[in-house]
């Protein structure tokens, strides 16, 4: 029945490989760039705090398609030279994903009460290493249950690059699909995949979400 | 360093572009308002569903949200529209192929069930903030189960929601720029075209941004409207 | 020495502190007591420069905290401060907590720092938790351990905001206890409480504070046996049974 899945198989797992990689680039990138974020978000200072908060606000605005673009058509401009689609695609996705972790991590930090940053303080810790050692380490044991949501999605959006013609899973289904036109199996086929990965992927999610509670860091 | 481009702003009005981005326009909110309706009904539907007392249509509720939610957009789209028509079969599939304007009606159908599912799980959360006392409270007065959700329960639920609902509004319409994948004319499709044309790609999805943007906050401002109106007084919140 | 001079905090209209003036020695221990909303605890916060004031001048040391010039890190290393709701860092375990600062500010090393943690944790009575997690200990174990995580840092100052008010009854004596062995040693202490007990047995001067300002000030003596203003009277017969 998945006959034409079989046959090509193994062009279409390279292209979840790439995916894959894609995904992981997105998510380091994004999370990291996403804790920065979340604390120019809390800051007091204008001048971090406002154009966090407009870069936040527009990039939340806009499709994460037409992002996608955009990059496509700037990085050529700023690098002088035509970018390779993954590398475009995976800095399209950063600079996306990093508002909406940054959020998450925003969420996580304000959920610390300001007692314990300012108990922090007065053992003399500056603030960079209250953010490196009390603030960023509980927000993340706080937030992994949505970290790990949002890393989902990221996975999810990973599909969008098809548009600037990355051969990642999707696209390459596509092309199998107009030669073999066997499109029922190839979609079914993709949308399992990503269907058992995310569905296991919120499982876990679940998993630290009843974790945290029973230790108390919730 | 210097920049090896000149920019080109009147793509954006200089005829036909502006011309293009305004069809562009009309088209998003088109498949956006369109599919926001079937995903209203529909996610009202599957929501209520899964609290139903019948253990087959929980089911169904739950599976039904599970598998929208852990596909991704594109790939559902994809199936829908590819894959959709052969269900019916080689022959009827061939004929429904051949529909004018399949993805226009395909790319609301897919956005429509898609948000549907979120509609429903915005709905469960609803639901499951009202408190056992009240569900009991309607039901003492003698109300059975399908009138108490049709007059007590579902519009509760619905105003609780608002400001989740409003994200999910401004969701579909940012989702509805996956439809230019299957050649749906809105805008993000057209700047693209207009990148096709003129090779100013730049700034045509800096304006197609611009577009998003103000559409956004215009959802916004609206949903606010909406919300001040349906506001239950004494309820926590803006 | 500590001086506070005419120190005043508004938000907008609304007066948090009033003139408030007060010079504390080393080796005193001061209490200060009075209703809640009354600036008690911002003025605290003002001292080790976790708020800031927009009238006056707070002297620590003979450096100024209005001085922009002036370090409020290396400040804030001389002065302790012990909080209501304990704050212990709740992914670290006890002794992490309070080695945490001497390693990285006093950049002590790992032995001397935990060396130093496990006899204060001695001191304050709990020396077999070093290993455990916040959550896993009782309210009063908990502040046991802020207050060793304080002392970590040798400080000359230590401040106390309603450290017993978040406990339970039977475990108010053991952090009490602690705090006044400290007083007796000789600790500079500026004490936010309503235990009266407390204050009559190591209070130099008791202050009372009400809606942002000073309204009494006296030796324990004079300050229970012969409240002078009739706002002291009513706080004290609601707090004295």
């Amino acid at each position: 029945m998945f006959d034409a899945v079989a046959r090509n198989l193994p062009f279409l797992i390279g292209g979840f490989g790439v995916t894959l990689q894609l995904t992981f680039c997105a998510l380091g990138g994004g999370i990291a760039l996403g804790m920065l974020v979340g604390l120019g978000r809390i800051s007091r200072k204008a001048w971090v705090y406002q154009p966090v908060t407009v870069y936040v606000n527009l990039i939340r605005n806009v499709p994460l398609i037409l992002v996608i673009f955009w990059f496509y058509f700037v990085m050529p401009i700023i690098a002088g030279r035509p970018l390779n689609p993954f590398l475009s695609a995976v800095i399209s996705f950063i600079i996306f994903e990093a508002t909406y972790f940054g959020e998450i991590f925003r969420a996580g930090y304000q959920s610390i009460s300001k007692d314990l940053v300012n108990a922090a303080y007065s053992t003399g810790l500056t603030y960079s290493q209250t953010a490196r050692y009390i603030l960023i380490p509980i927000a993340f044991r706080r937030l992994l249950p949505s970290l790990i949501t949002q890393s989902i999605v990221t996975f999810q959006d990973t599909s969008l690059a098809f548009v600037i013609g990355l051969q990642e899973f999707v696209r390459r289904t596509s092309i199998v699909d107009n030669l073999e036109v066997r499109s029922i199996q190839l979609f079914s086929f993709v949308a399992i995949v990503f269907f058992i990965f995310c569905f296991i992927g919120s499982k876990i999610s679940r998993h630290f979400e009843e974790k945290g509670r029973k230790t108390g860091v919730l | 360093m210097g920049f090896a481009y000149d920019f080109d702003w009147g793509v954006l009005w200089r005829q036909p572009y502006g011309m293009w981005l305004l069809q562009g326009i009309w088209l998003t909110l088109k498949i956006g308002f369109l599919g926001w309706i079937i995903a209203l009904f529909l996610g009202i539907l599957i929501g209520t569903l899964r609290v139903t007392p019948w253990r087959w249509l929980r089911f169904v509720s739950t599976a039904y949200t599970e598998v929208f939610r852990n596909v991704p957009f594109l790939v559902q789209l994809f199936f829908w529209y590819y894959a959709g028509p052969m269900i019916f079969g080689e022959n009827l599939g061939r004929q429904i192929n051949q529909i004018v304007g399949l993805n226009y009606y395909m790319a609301i159908f897919a956005l429509g069930m898609y948000t549907a599912s979120r509609v429903a799980e915005h709905m469960r959360a609803g639901f499951a903030s009202i408190s056992r006392d009240q569900y009991q409270a309607v039901l003492s007065t003698g109300m059975t189960h399908s009138q108490m959700y049709r007059y007590v329960i579902i519009p509760y639920a619905l105003r609780i929601i608002l400001p989740p609902l409003t994200t999910e509004f401004l969701t579909i319409f940012k989702n509805s720029s996956i439809a230019m994948t299957i050649g749906v004319a809105e805008i993000t499709f057209m700047s693209y075209r207009i990148d096709a044309e003129t090779f100013h790609g730049l700034e045509a999805t800096t304006g197609a941004m611009f577009i998003y943007l103000v559409l956004g906050l215009t959802v916004v401002r609206v949903m606010g409207i909406i919300e001040s109106k349906f506001k239950i007084p004494g309820m926590i919140g803006r | 020495m500590i001086e506070i001079n005419n120190i005043s905090k508004w938000f907008g209209d609304f007066r948090v502190l009033t003139d408030i003036n007060e010079v504390i020695d080393r080796g005193k221990t001061v209490v200060i007591c009075g209703p809640s909303g009354s600036g008690k605890s911002t003025l605290l916060r003002c001292v080790n420069g976790l708020e800031p004031y927009q009238e006056g001048e707070i002297i620590v040391d003979g450096i100024s905290l209005s001085d922009p010039q002036t370090n409020l890190y290396k400040l804030r290393q001389k002065i302790g401060m012990v909080f209501q709701r304990f704050e212990l860092y709740p992914h670290m375990p006890v002794l992490r907590n309070i080695t945490l600062a001497p390693m990285k500010v006093l950049k002590k090393s790992r032995q001397e720092a935990e060396k130093k943690a496990m006899a204060l944790l001695e001191r304050v009575g709990i020396p077999e938790k070093a290993g455990e997690y916040p959550a896993n200990l009782s309210g009063g174990q908990q502040q046991r351990v802020a207050i060793a995580r304080s002392l970590a840092m040798e400080p000359d100052y230590m401040m106390f905001d309603e450290p017993t008010s978040a406990l339970d009854p039977e475990m108010i004596n053991e952090v009490l206890e602690v705090m006044i062995d400290l007083s007796k040693e000789g600790m500079t202490m500026i004490v936010v409480t309503h235990e009266m007990g407390f204050a009559r047995e190591v209070a130099d001067e008791i202050i009372f504070m009400d809606e942002g300002r000073i309204i009494e000030r006296g030796t324990d003596e004079e300050f229970f046996k012969n409240p002078k203003s009739k706002r002291t009277k009513a706080f004290l017969s609601q707090i004295l049974v």
